[in-house]
């Protein structure tokens, strides 16, 4: 059972944040789907919904999604379906239902690390920053190399509009359960960056040049796939999971040849 | 705690305890179809609408209802009865655990969307778990009611 035993509504990040630090079991709130499931003891659980956190916007070269922006928003945004052949909308739209959708958040994906998001596969895919209160920027894959969740808040994730193409794909055992394994590609000037998640763990990323593909793309795929770790869950075997890996990889890249 | 709800057009005065969730705080103001399933978020049984947007309830914290409208079955009474006519026309009534939830699920997709085709029925409603699993019937009366072939 998770509890809260006090509920702050933060009338400013900054009122987060000394709430946050004050005490180790103080927490941030994001849609609460996940959290829920757990069995955490919150003294504090401080709630950001108030303080317009809740956007996509369209920079001069980046799109920038507040934290509290649900997966729904993300799915259905213009926006973000546009851009990098929709990768970032259809890595969230299998999850679990619309309902569910409505109410989790990105920040509270990002910021936790989940090892099983399929959001976070397709944004290490691309050039993505997020910006911590506390911490600064800092690239997506920098944030998640760090074992901790650091104890600050995520104000902003950053993604750098570069034109890259993009595709994302996932196994099932059934429509809308969790990724088994998961993989999003991107292809900019030659080069490909292969994401792959739900390994079981957190989401790594790989580069290949395109001229190492010609001719011997299954060797090449079967490189990166050997520097990457899978794991055992009861959803499946790491043997498993690194064949299906190259599986996806390859239909991915094939999508944007 | 002492919040402010506007449920199906009506304000009300509620007391929550601190990290109470919408669902518990609906039903002991006596809506007693906001139901609960799974305890997961994968059901969709405790299903309103906040805003016109299907949220779970089990999952939606009752402080993150305050400024929005919050509309349960009861709350959309002439949509219920054209959908539970047509639901019950083609032979799709089951036992009617799921019913609720589907049914404003149902009403809030006509809603968004437009002409839909039957591959984006079918996700709009992934998470509205059936225990009876006779969705094939569900399906046509859904589509009879969306106006689509």
């Amino acid at each position: 059972m998770f509890t809260i035993k006090q509920h702050l509504m933060a009338q400013s990040i900054e009122e987060g944040y000394e709430t946050l630090v004050k005490n180790r079991n103080n927490m941030i709130l994001g849609g609460t789907g996940f959290l829920r499931l757990g069995n955490k003891n919150i003294n504090i659980g401080i709630d950001l919904s108030n303080l317009e956190l809740d956007y996509i916007r369209e920079g001069e070269d980046n799109i920038e999604i507040g934290p509290m922006t649900t997966f729904r928003s993300i799915e259905t945004n213009k926006l973000l379906k546009e851009n990098f052949d929709g990768v970032v909308a259809k890595s969230v739209e299998e999850i679990v239902g619309i309902q569910l959708r409505s109410v989790i958040t990105a920040g509270a994906t990002v910021a936790s690390k989940y090892g099983f998001s399929d959001f976070i596969t397709a944004l290490l895919s691309l050039d993505t920053h997020i910006e911590l209160y506390k911490g600064g920027i800092l690239s997506l894959e920098e944030y998640l190399s760090e074992e901790k969740v650091p104890k600050d808040i995520l104000v902003k994730i950053i993604i750098k509009k570069d034109g890259k193409r993009a595709a994302f794909k996932a196994m099932r055992n059934s429509k809308s359960d969790y990724a088994i394994l998961n993989c999003a590609v991107s292809c900019l000037d030659g080069e490909y960056r292969v994401a792959v998640g739900a390994r079981p763990g957190r989401a790594v990323v790989k580069i290949i040049n395109n001229d190492e593909l010609i001719n011997n793309i299954d060797k090449k795929i079967e490189e990166v796939v050997d520097e990457m770790k899978f794991g055992t869950n009861m959803r499946a075997s790491g043997k498993y999971r690194e064949m299906i890996a190259k599986v996806l990889i390859r239909r991915s890249i094939e999508e944007l040849k | 705690m002492e919040i402010k709800l506007k449920i199906n057009g009506i304000n009300k005065e509620v007391t929550i305890k601190d990290g109470e969730y919408l669902q518990s705080a609906l039903k002991r103001l006596g809506f007693l179809n906001v139901r609960k399933g799974c305890e997961t978020g994968s059901c969709g049984l405790c299903t309103v609408l906040l805003n016109g947007k299907p949220t779970l309830s089990c999952s939606t914290l009752a402080v993150r209802g305050i400024g929005k409208e919050i509309t349960t079955l009861e709350g959309e009474s002439v949509e219920v009865a054209k959908f539970a006519e047509v639901l019950t026309d083609e032979g799709a009534d089951q036992c009617g655990y799921c019913s609720p939830g589907f049914t404003l699920t149902v009403i809030a997709m006509k809603r968004e969307l437009e002409s839909p085709t039957i591959d984006e029925i079918k996700h709009y409603l992934t998470g509205n778990l059936c225990r009876c699993t006779g969705y094939m019937g569900q399906l046509r009366a859904v589509k009879k009611y969306m106006e689509v072939k």
